[in-house]
């Protein structure tokens, strides 16, 4: 096999996974706050995907346009999502949290598929068959362009919780929730505003995603299980592990597809998550517990 | 006798008796709830009773299912081998999970993750295993339906639904014994302070492995029956994520560590998917998905409004102990 073919699978395996990786990064912000596993996390990222579909096909807007706006209504979706439904759920059992999502969860795909109908969606743009070469290199644009836009969006994310006040607060929820109480913090509305910028991420990366792949309802579940597997494999609450395991695993989808057979490349996924949790359970970038 | 024994001897009267006044249709619905009853038991020893909270039962469902089917489709053994066969691959694979898991110090979220892994790598794994058929799936020879042939586990529906009637008793009378004896009361105190139970000299790794080879056992006899009544099987199918859901919402919706919340649960879902089935039907609303998405909305009700299940304040309203 080429040289250059593995080389340009591989950088297309990293530039997708750094989408998957800013998906899986509101997975895991939210998880290192509010201490909740999203399991309807893959369904919320469907549902940006068709915002995107419908948005391009009704007014032609292309979905690099549309992600600020469709990332305003996540967050407030995800405001009232943690503070109406998710916050009461906090201090019960795990089983219980996981079967509130899971009832979101059904609920939203299954609406998607009554709206939607089972056939798969697109978007096409006349940028999406070109690309950049360099050399032997093909960058595919759209892929790059997707790439940038996880990017900035994940950049964007720390800067907040690095060098703005509510960043810290929200940091300081995390760490210590009593704490954060005594000190007066609102702790209620800093976990609604933590799940409101988690599905922000989820909104822009879902708006990227449209560029590379179809959209069926049936991909919600699957995303939700790729956004957890990134996120232990990175380290889950760790905010650089959630972009390392996206792009791990978008680069071993990407190898696992040329080298053996593209229905088995989620197999090596799932492969690596056992490992991960096996030998380093808090993940690859994660603190110990 | 208490109000609880009287109770449950009706029901197990009535239960005997359904065949004779239920028509094919209302048959295969008991069998289904039975089935969903028996399995959900089985999940509950390990969750209910030991804390430990699996999302991947399906894993034990399908490799029950698929090593009993396997060997009589290849070597024509039949299912009272294959049980055995079937039990000893999804103990050893349940310990294999649980001795990682546990080593490790897995637990919580991390542990209910890995399960998903495991049944999730497990079911692409058969997709690519051409010896049981690979996606294409597997079928098990169909034969006459009308005597009851036990050795080979083929008959009327009846014997299928019996056969559920007598594993979801048993697995109850089994789980009321475990939960009264000293099995029952270490797991429970591992469930709610592993720390302290262990600080009273309960070892916690062996009582979890127990939990966890008691209910891989269970759920591999749910899938050796799975195979022989279904007659096909498909990894895309019996591997599937969705498939370990439905296992768990019955006991979850019933009542999580209760005996008789994976029973009622059970009852309660697949009633309710049937109903809101004819409704719709009734309705003309018969469009993909939509009773996915009425199945959903109740389920988020219940499961707000309802924080232990139904049967924990239903048996508080009939003055038993749940």
């Amino acid at each position: 096999m080429a040289p250059e073919l593995i080389l340009n699978v591989t950088i297309a395996g990293v530039l997708g996974g750094l989408v998957y990786g800013l998906m899986a990064l509101g997975l895991s912000v939210i998880f290192g706050v509010v201490r909740v596993v999203n399991f309807a996390h893959g369904e919320m990222m469907t549902i940006a995907m068709y915002a995107a579909v419908v948005l391009f096909a009704a007014l032609k807007l292309d979905p690099f346009l549309v992600m600020l706006p469709v990332g305003a209504a996540f967050f407030v979706f995800g405001y009232i999502m943690q503070a109406g439904f998710i916050n009461p759920f906090i201090t019960r059992p795990e089983h219980s949290q996981f079967m509130l999502l899971v009832a979101v969860a059904i609920i939203m795909v299954n609406a998607l598929l009554v709206v939607f109908g089972p056939d798969a969606r697109n978007v096409q743009v006349d940028y999406q068959l070109e690309s950049f070469e360099i050399g032997k290199l093909l960058l595919d644009k759209a892929r790059l362009y997707a790439a940038i836009a996880a990017l900035v969006a994940a950049a964007a994310l720390f800067a907040f919780f690095k060098f703005t006040l509510m960043g810290k607060a929200i940091r300081a929820c995390a760490d210590n929730y009593m704490g954060a109480k005594v000190v007066g913090l609102d702790v209620k509305h800093l976990y609604a505003l933590t799940f409101g910028l988690g599905a922000v991420c989820v909104a822009i990366a879902g708006c990227a995603m449209v560029l590379l792949v179809e959209v069926t309802p049936a991909l919600g579940p699957a995303y939700t299980l790729l956004a957890f597997v990134i996120v232990i494999v990175g380290g889950l609450g760790s905010m650089p592990g959630a972009l390392l395991g996206g792009v791990l695993i978008g680069v071993s989808e990407a190898l696992a597809g040329l080298f053996i057979a593209p229905s088995a490349k989620s197999m090596f996924s799932f492969g690596l998550l056992i490992l991960v949790l096996l030998l380093r359970p808090q993940g690859l970038l994660g603190k110990k517990a | 006798m208490n109000r609880a024994h009287i109770g449950l001897a009706l029901l197990a009267a009535l239960l005997l008796a359904l065949p004779a006044f239920a028509g094919s249709y209302a048959l295969s619905v008991a069998t289904l709830i039975l089935y969903f009853a028996y399995t959900g038991q089985a999940w509950n020893v390990m969750m209910g009773f030991a804390g430990q909270l699996s999302l991947g039962h399906s894993l034990y469902v399908g490799v029950g299912a698929y090593a009993a089917g396997a060997i009589f489709f290849h070597y024509g053994i039949g299912p009272w081998a294959g049980l055995w066969v079937a039990i000893l691959l999804c103990v050893a694979l349940g310990m294999v999970i649980g001795f990682l898991a546990f080593r490790f110090g897995i637990s919580g979220v991390y542990f209910a993750l890995l399960t998903i892994a495991f049944a999730e790598f497990t079911r692409i794994g058969f997709d690519h295993f051409d010896w049981v058929g690979g996606p294409g799936g597997l079928f098990l020879r169909v034969a006459q339906r009308d005597t009851w042939d036990i050795a080979a586990f083929r008959g009327p529906p009846l014997m299928y639904y019996y056969t559920m009637l007598v594993l979801t008793g048993g697995a109850f009378a089994l789980c009321s014994f475990l939960l009264k004896s000293r099995a029952g009361y270490y797991w429970q105190a591992i469930r709610e302070n592993e720390e302290a139970a262990q600080a009273l000299g309960i070892n916690s790794f062996r009582w979890k492995m127990y939990a966890v080879a008691l209910s891989s056992a269970m759920t591999a006899v749910s899938g050796v029956f799975f195979a022989f009544y279904y007659n096909n099987l498909f990894p895309e199918q019996i591997f599937h994520i969705s498939r370990s859901i439905e296992i768990i919402l019955g006991p979850i919706i019933g009542g999580v560590g209760t005996l008789f919340g994976p029973i009622l649960g059970a009852a309660v879902l697949t009633l309710l998917s049937d109903g809101i089935t004819d409704l719709l039907a009734a309705l003309g609303w018969e469009f993909p998905g939509i009773k996915q998405v009425f199945y959903g909305v109740v389920l988020l009700l219940v499961v707000m409004f309802l924080p232990h299940g139904i049967w924990p304040p239903l048996a508080r309203r009939l003055g038993l102990s749940a």
